[in-house]
């Protein structure tokens, strides 16, 4: 594990409390070690509830740890008495249900964080927020609100709102779940030209197709933790262990 | 279009739903005349008809005290108007209070939300009592002792719990994940809160939010008991003497003539596609085919 990481992941542990009656407590993450270097592409696949989401929303500060780090230039985030605000800035989250902000036309939404956040002038924010607009295929609906967007579109507006304040890492969480079979591809294709441009991102997924093309790294979860990891056309290509092997097995 | 002529199924399905069509408004028409004419005969062969058509429907006196009603009227849409500006800032103000975890608004917290508690649950009728007679007897030299403003003082004390109670809703039916979307991007928690969770917060109880304000425009009528002369105290004062009780009647018609249009211009507006964001129902939802 290399030293100069842009985040590392020691020993971190989640749990989920119970509702002291019938739900029982559950482990969500189990003692995770990770780590990401800059311009690196770090793919999390495993079933559902192996800990994927979890995992990415800890990382965005989202979720409070039970112990652990999570080290941000060597920084632990993690410790309260840490900025969060300022940490988070410096993150961008994507998310499956893209989370746009309903009552914003799809320019605000791209400029909200660049001029309450980054410090940003209105004109600034704007020319910014176009380019970025633009660069994802959506300069044309600016002017329009999410729900006048096909869900693909939502996605993509999502994906410009996250990278238009030039994030040092980008978390993506199963962007394309929710999206119609048909769409699927324009959000992927636009994935693989960011990795291309060398962002670095963490990406939780179930499309393996695309976690071979890209990832430098994929980490299969399974209970909460790691169980195994190493280059896509290993993890992917040739299991190990038999977790990894069944689950690659039930995809197909 | 691709030349499509439909086919002799679709052509018997068509005259079908056309014949259905006209079946349903003939039996619409027929029940209609039949309810209304029953109504007539009840209303118009029932005692005392006579004398409750000019104890309530003279004209003539209506005419005679259309002018001083009208005026009254004017006392209630200003206090209507008053109140519902304070009740809407001062109710939106409680609900960010009450959902708010910061620390040093903790007492703010348990004031608001025994405010609440107490003026929801107690009479309108004993607040205006309390605030009208009791108010003054303090003899506190700095406190207007009009009843316009004391009555209007009590309906909002009440209807600004309602409000906030409305707003408090409105905030806990955003989503959590717009939280987290606002929040990831670095958004700080006040920020979050004013330019995501309220304008959001806001959108989602319109309709309950203008029924209030509906309510409150017809609440307006209570200061009356306190002796402000509105559009029921001078009805009460024509109808004085001489037991006709149409001037209520005016009263009421007038009442109606603001809530109604109200009404159904917040059912439009509220209907309007244009306001993005509130939750959505499907237009017609919840009716049966």
């Amino acid at each position: 594990m290399s030293a100069d990481a842009l985040l590392s992941l020691r020993g971190v542990r989640k749990t989920y409390p119970g509702d002291g009656r019938r739900a029982e407590p559950k482990v969500v993450l189990d003692g995770i070690d990770l780590d990401v270097t800059e311009h690196e592409c770090v793919v999390l696949v495993g079933s559902s509830g192996s800990g994927k989401s979890t995992l990415l929303r800890v990382i965005d500060l989202l979720e409070e740890i039970d112990d652990g780090q999570v080290l941000l230039d060597g920084v632990d985030v993690a410790d309260p008495w840490v900025d969060a605000d300022a940490a988070r800035a410096r993150m961008s989250m994507v998310f499956q249900q893209f989370n746009l902000f309903p009552h914003l036309r799809v320019l605000d939404n791209v400029t909200l964080a660049l001029r309450l956040v980054h410090g940003r002038g209105r004109a600034e924010a704007v020319t910014a927020g176009l380019a970025m607009l633009e660069k994802v295929g959506l300069a044309h609906k600016a002017r329009s609100f999410p729900d006048e967007l096909s869900g693909g579109e939502q996605q993509r507006a999502a994906i410009a709102r996250a990278l238009v304040s030039g994030p040092e890492l980008l978390l993506l969480d199963e962007v394309t779940s929710a999206l119609d079979p048909e769409l699927v591809g324009e959000v992927l294709d636009l994935l693989v030209a960011l990795r291309d441009e060398g962002t670095t991102m963490v990406v939780a997924t179930h499309e393996m197709g695309f976690a071979r093309d890209v990832a430098d790294e994929v980490v299969f979860l399974h209970d909460g933790q790691v169980h195994e990891r190493g280059a896509p056309a290993q993890v992917l290509g040739d299991p190990q262990r038999q977790r990894t092997r069944d689950f690659l097995r039930r995809l197909r | 279009m691709s030349g499509w002529q439909p086919s002799a199924r679709a052509r018997e399905r068509d005259t079908f739903r056309r014949a259905q069509r006209r079946r349903a408004l003939a039996v619409a028409t027929v029940a209609t005349v039949v309810v209304v004419a029953a109504v007539a005969y009840v209303v118009a062969t029932a005692p005392g008809w006579e004398r409750a058509r000019t104890a309530f429907f003279s004209p003539e006196r209506a005419v005679e005290v259309l002018p001083q009603v009208a005026q009254g009227l004017w006392l209630n849409v200003r206090v209507w108007l008053v109140a519902s500006v304070v009740g809407l800032v001062v109710g939106l103000l409680l609900a960010v209070v009450r959902t708010s975890r910061l620390p040093a608004l903790f007492p703010l917290r348990v004031l608001t939300v025994a405010y609440v508690d107490v003026f929801r649950g107690v009479p309108v009728l004993l607040v205006l009592l309390l605030a009208g007679f009791g108010l003054p007897a303090l003899r506190l030299e700095w406190l207007p002792v009009s009843a316009a403003f004391l009555g209007g003082l009590a309906i909002v004390l009440t209807y600004t719990a309602y409000l906030a109670e409305i707003f408090r809703a409105g905030i806990e039916s955003v989503h959590p994940s717009q939280v987290a979307a606002a929040r990831s991007l670095g958004l700080s928690r006040g920020q979050t809160v004013r330019r995501v969770v309220l304008p959001q917060a806001v959108r989602n109880v319109t309709a309950p939010t203008a029924s209030m304000l509906v309510s409150l425009q017809k609440d307006s009528g209570l200061i009356s008991i306190l002796g402000a002369v509105d559009a029921i105290r001078a009805a009460q004062i024509a109808t004085t003497g001489d037991y006709n009780f149409t001037p209520y009647v005016v009263a009421g018609v007038l009442f109606l003539l603001l809530s109604i249009p109200l009404t159904r211009l917040v059912d439009a507006w509220s209907a309007r596609q244009g306001w993005r964001g509130r939750l959505r129902g499907v237009s017609g939802g919840g009716v049966i085919r």
